[in-house]
């Protein structure tokens, strides 16, 4: 039950939510005004007459998930603007997802780009052992970012929990719960809540080296064998749910995963992967050439795809699956044909081979890859994904037909069509996407003269 | 009151047990008196009721159990400072090795630090000019980014790091006070003596305080010489509003010294043997860079690493590039075919380049330029890899041009001499004219405009 509410900051309202384990009948209520955050507000006396008093706090031990009412069928996509997490590897309002990448894969710049742009109404940003800089950057950064849903500082929406890696190894095991506590309780009010847990691996080490200071028998790794137990507690504290006042609310988390010498086969790794929907598998070659983000389109999954479905018909338009379908589809051909053009060089390949190619270079470098410093490109809405995807296809529908007609595909790459898909991203602003319909004309023209003649 | 403990119940390695002490509090340092009269120090480890551990920095050896009288001092370890400590050398725990005489201390300090609140810290902003293009460019060093060199045994890390000393200019900030901290744990004689000439030679000496581990002092000392050099380095920070660089090498021999003294604690290994707080640990070094609201000072870190075999898995590496912004890492390939320095662009990185560059720091193309050339690297090392494969004579034309693009920027970006500083504006300008060798479609992750600026075809010339 709310029995009050005050503005927190501008964009977020807190509701005061009665215990969830205090029931009974009010005594007395405090009038509207100005409190502090200690004053008693209402009373309320129990069933074996003893009286409670309510202020404006409350406290909820860290490692108990808050009770719920109703767990829903979590079918609402998190929208991130992220091109390669919405349309290849969406992830649900309520879901898991889990970031494992080696040092310099982009894990903590993944975070930060679906901590700025995720539409979730509050994000709860765990610092679990890691840089300081990092920390204070997020600080400015965000104060000084303006969320363009608001039109408000992204500060106001955002709640950071910092233990950097040379604080206490105790306060870091702790950290987590403390992020995810929060997190139910704003969920509890009816909000729609994100954590970002950076890293969950540095949690882990914690437990493994509080593990090692009382002696137990470690099991893998040195790590204790109540590892994966404690990471799917700490997982099945997601969802979408209708709270115990009748809202309906979620918490969804995303854990980042920092794998030993980048080896995905590690126990903490392994045993995330267990627990989690949604896979986005950072990979160290794609960071090299400054790939970002750098999500291996390959090993990533997302379980979510069938739930949301349905949503992106809906709202999106009805072939969004399929063109998703499509561009993986291009993506595991394209794999498969890299292994022959790695052996003998893309030469030899038949024309309609080449044109496989040279479409998913367009896909990688034009749609998967997004340059989180340019005003544009570091926030894309659906309808613009969308439409990229649809001249992306269009393009390669047309070449394909081309190229069965004998146009040689050097005719095709020359006109500089692809180069022209590749720049969408820069060259259409995000208020601007009607250009986009111009591109499917122009395509068909300058093919058309080929085929002609 | 001061109690005085006679005789000893343990001895194992490096580590004395004492019984019965009594309110021992952890990290207190002890005085121990040898039956022939000698001193040693040592700090107390573990704490099991009235049964402490302690460690003894000089070693073990000569200790009896009876007869040793041990006496506690009541307080962590703290390291003398005062202003006067740039110019000279210590020992790894701080006592004065140049035959100078003692430090008469402004301030002592507990070398332990404690941990900078981020609330409080500054985000770094503000690039040091290294005068090394591959890194200016490509990997921009941060006042009060802690920024490792990932070397290996045999490659030219030392002559790297001495060459960013002498050449370090802050940018934008000409009479900021600027001086190094040296911190040498575990290496030879000759590379102590080699820093110690090359600060000589050029002149910076006396802005220098060193910190003097060798292969042979004991590993205990190993362990508290990066502690007390970084409470040095704070202390020039901010208490004298001082530039201060720390350079430690290596840091895979203190790891060892690490690993060496949990074994003989009886702790439970974590990977290859390295204590499971081999992470916290490291971090409660690497943590303690930055820069501070109020002060004007800033601590930027250099660490040294060599990888065993080469290997940046091995948890050493691997540890340090999860808690540093960025690495340099070295290429034995490079190194061989006598590229000096030896960087290897593509798995290098600085995270905190991208906000203290562009447009008011350095010049507002930047950062188009540095992905370019990653991303063109990147592709010459796919087009080398089917070289060899099927030969260079069958590949493309654009694969060819990829080619010529490697070698160049091999040789006329990546290599200088030891003794060559490029200005940013210079390795800037050096960028756009290898990128110009590439056909322009191929240059796909700068945008219209700035290619229209910098982007000059051969032919245009």
């Amino acid at each position: 039950m709310i029995y009050a509410t005050c503005p927190e900051t501008s964009i977020i309202e807190h509701r005061c939510l009665v215990r969830p384990d205090l029931s009974g009948v009010v005594e007395s209520v405090a009038p509207n005004g100005k409190y502090k955050i200690n004053d008693v507000i209402v009373t309320i006396i129990d069933d074996n007459n003893k009286k409670h008093e309510l202020t404006l706090c409350q406290k909820w031990p860290i490692r108990h998930p808050r009770p719920i009412n109703d767990r829903l069928y979590a079918n609402i996509p998190l929208i991130t603007g992220q091109r390669v997490i919405d349309a290849l590897f969406p992830i649900a309002k309520g879901g898991t997802a889990a970031i494992p990448g080696g040092f310099g894969t982009g894990k903590t710049m993944t975070q930060h780009q679906l901590a700025k742009w995720c539409d979730a109404d509050i994000i709860v940003y765990v610092g679990c052992g890691e840089r300081g800089n990092e920390m204070s950057q997020v600080l400015e950064e965000f104060s000084s970012l303006i969320d363009p849903k608001s039109n408000r500082p992204m500060t106001d929406r955002t709640c950071l929990i910092a233990n950097t890696s040379n604080m206490p190894v105790a306060a870091r095991e702790a950290s987590i719960y403390t992020g995810i506590t929060l997190a139910e309780y704003y969920r509890d009010m009816g909000y729609h809540v994100a954590i970002m847990a950076d890293s969950t691996s540095r949690w882990a080490e914690a437990l493994r080296e509080i593990s090692g200071r009382l002696e137990e028998m470690p099991a893998e790794e040195g790590f204790p064998a109540y590892l994966p137990s404690r990471l799917s507690e700490f997982y099945e504290r997601a969802g979408l749910v209708e709270s115990l006042c009748g809202k309906q609310g979620s918490v969804t988390i995303i854990g980042a995963v920092s794998p030993q010498g980048s080896d995905f086969s590690e126990p903490v790794t392994q045993n995330t992967k267990r627990f989690t929907r949604c896979f986005w598998a950072l990979d160290k070659s794609l960071a090299y050439a400054r790939h970002y983000p750098a999500i291996n389109w390959l090993d990533s999954y997302s379980e979510y795809a069938g739930d949301l479905e349905k949503w992106y018909c809906d709202n999106v338009g009805e072939d969004f699956m399929k063109c998703r379908e499509r561009f993986s589809a291009l993506l595991q051909e394209e794999a498969s044909l890299m292994e022959i053009v790695k052996l003998i060089g893309s030469d030899v390949l038949p024309d309609d081979q080449k044109l496989i190619i040279e479409i998913t270079k367009a896909i990688r470098v034009g749609f998967l890859q997004q340059n989180a410093f340019h005003k544009d490109d570091t926030y894309v809405p659906l309808s613009k994904q969308l439409k990229m995807m649809r001249a992306t296809l269009h393009l390669y529908d047309v070449a394909a037909y081309a190229v069965a007609q004998g146009v040689p595909l050097s005719k095709i790459t020359d006109s500089g069509l692809f180069d022209k898909i590749i720049r969408i991203k820069y060259d259409v602003p995000n208020d601007k996407e009607e250009l986009l319909d111009s591109y499917t004309k122009e395509i068909d023209d300058v093919i058309n003269t080929f085929t002609v003649s | 009151m001061i109690f005085e403990y006679i005789g000893v119940k343990e001895i194992n390695g490096s580590l004395i047990v004492l019984d019965d002490v009594d309110c021992p509090s952890y990290e207190e340092i002890v005085e121990i008196r040898l039956d022939n009269g000698s001193v040693r120090h040592g700090r107390i480890v573990t704490i099991e009721g009235g049964r402490a551990v302690i460690q003894v920095f000089e070693g073990t050896r000569g200790i009896s159990l009876n007869n040793t009288r041990t006496r506690l001092k009541g307080r962590p370890m703290e390291l003398d400072l005062s202003p006067e400590i740039q110019g000279r050398i210590f020992s790894g725990v701080g006592t004065p090795i140049d035959g100078l005489g003692r430090i008469y201390p402004e301030k002592r300090m507990n070398v332990n630090g404690t941990p900078i609140n981020p609330v409080s810290r500054v985000y770094p902003q503000n690039y040091i000019c290294t005068g090394i293009s591959s890194i200016d460019t490509l990997i921009t060093l941060i006042r009060g980014q802690k920024l490792p060199i990932f070397s290996g045994s045999g490659m030219k890390h030392n002559e790297l790091a001495a060459q960013i000393v002498r050449q370090a200019k802050i940018a934008n900030d000409e009479d900021a006070k600027f001086c190094i901290v040296f911190a040498a744990m575990g290496v030879k004689n000759d590379v102590a003596d080699y820093f110690r000439r090359s600060f000589e030679e050029s002149g910076v000496l006396g802005r220098v305080t060193m910190f003097l581990n060798l292969a042979n002092d004991p590993i205990i000392e190993r362990i508290l010489t990066p502690r007390c050099a970084l409470t040095a380095a704070e202390y020039l920070a901010f208490e004298h509003d001082m530039h201060v660089l720390v350079i430690m090498t290596d840091m895979t021999s203190y790891a060892e010294a690490c690993r060496e003294f949990s074994s003989s604690k009886g702790e439970i290994p974590g990977r290859k043997g390295y204590p499971g707080y081999l992470y916290s640990d490291l971090a409660s070094l690497y943590e303690r860079a930055g820069m501070i609201k109020g002060h004007k000072g800033s601590v930027t870190q250099i660490p040294i690493l060599t990888m065993p075999n080469d290997d940046i898995t091995h948890p050493v590496p691997d540890l340090t590039g999860y808690i540093t912004e960025g690495q340099i890492v070295l290429d034995r390939a490079l190194d061989g075919s006598g590229i000096y320095p030896p960087v290897s662009i593509l798995p290098s990185l600085s995270r905190l380049m991208k906000d203290g560059i562009g447009e008011g720091f350095t010049r507002a193309d930047h950062a188009a330029l540095s992905n370019q050339l990653f991303a063109s690297y990147a592709k010459v090392q796919d087009a080398r890899s089917l070289a060899s494969v099927i030969g260079e004579e069958e590949l493309s034309e654009s694969d060819k041009k990829l080619l010529e693009f490697g070698k160049k920027f091999e040789n006329m970006f990546i290599r200088q001499s030891e003794n060559e500083a490029r200005s940013m504006e210079q390795s800037l300008t050096l960028g756009w004219e290898l990128l110009s060798e590439l056909p322009r479609e191929e240059l796909d992750r700068v945008d219209n405009e700035t290619l229209e600026k910098f982007y000059h075809a051969p032919e245009s010339k």
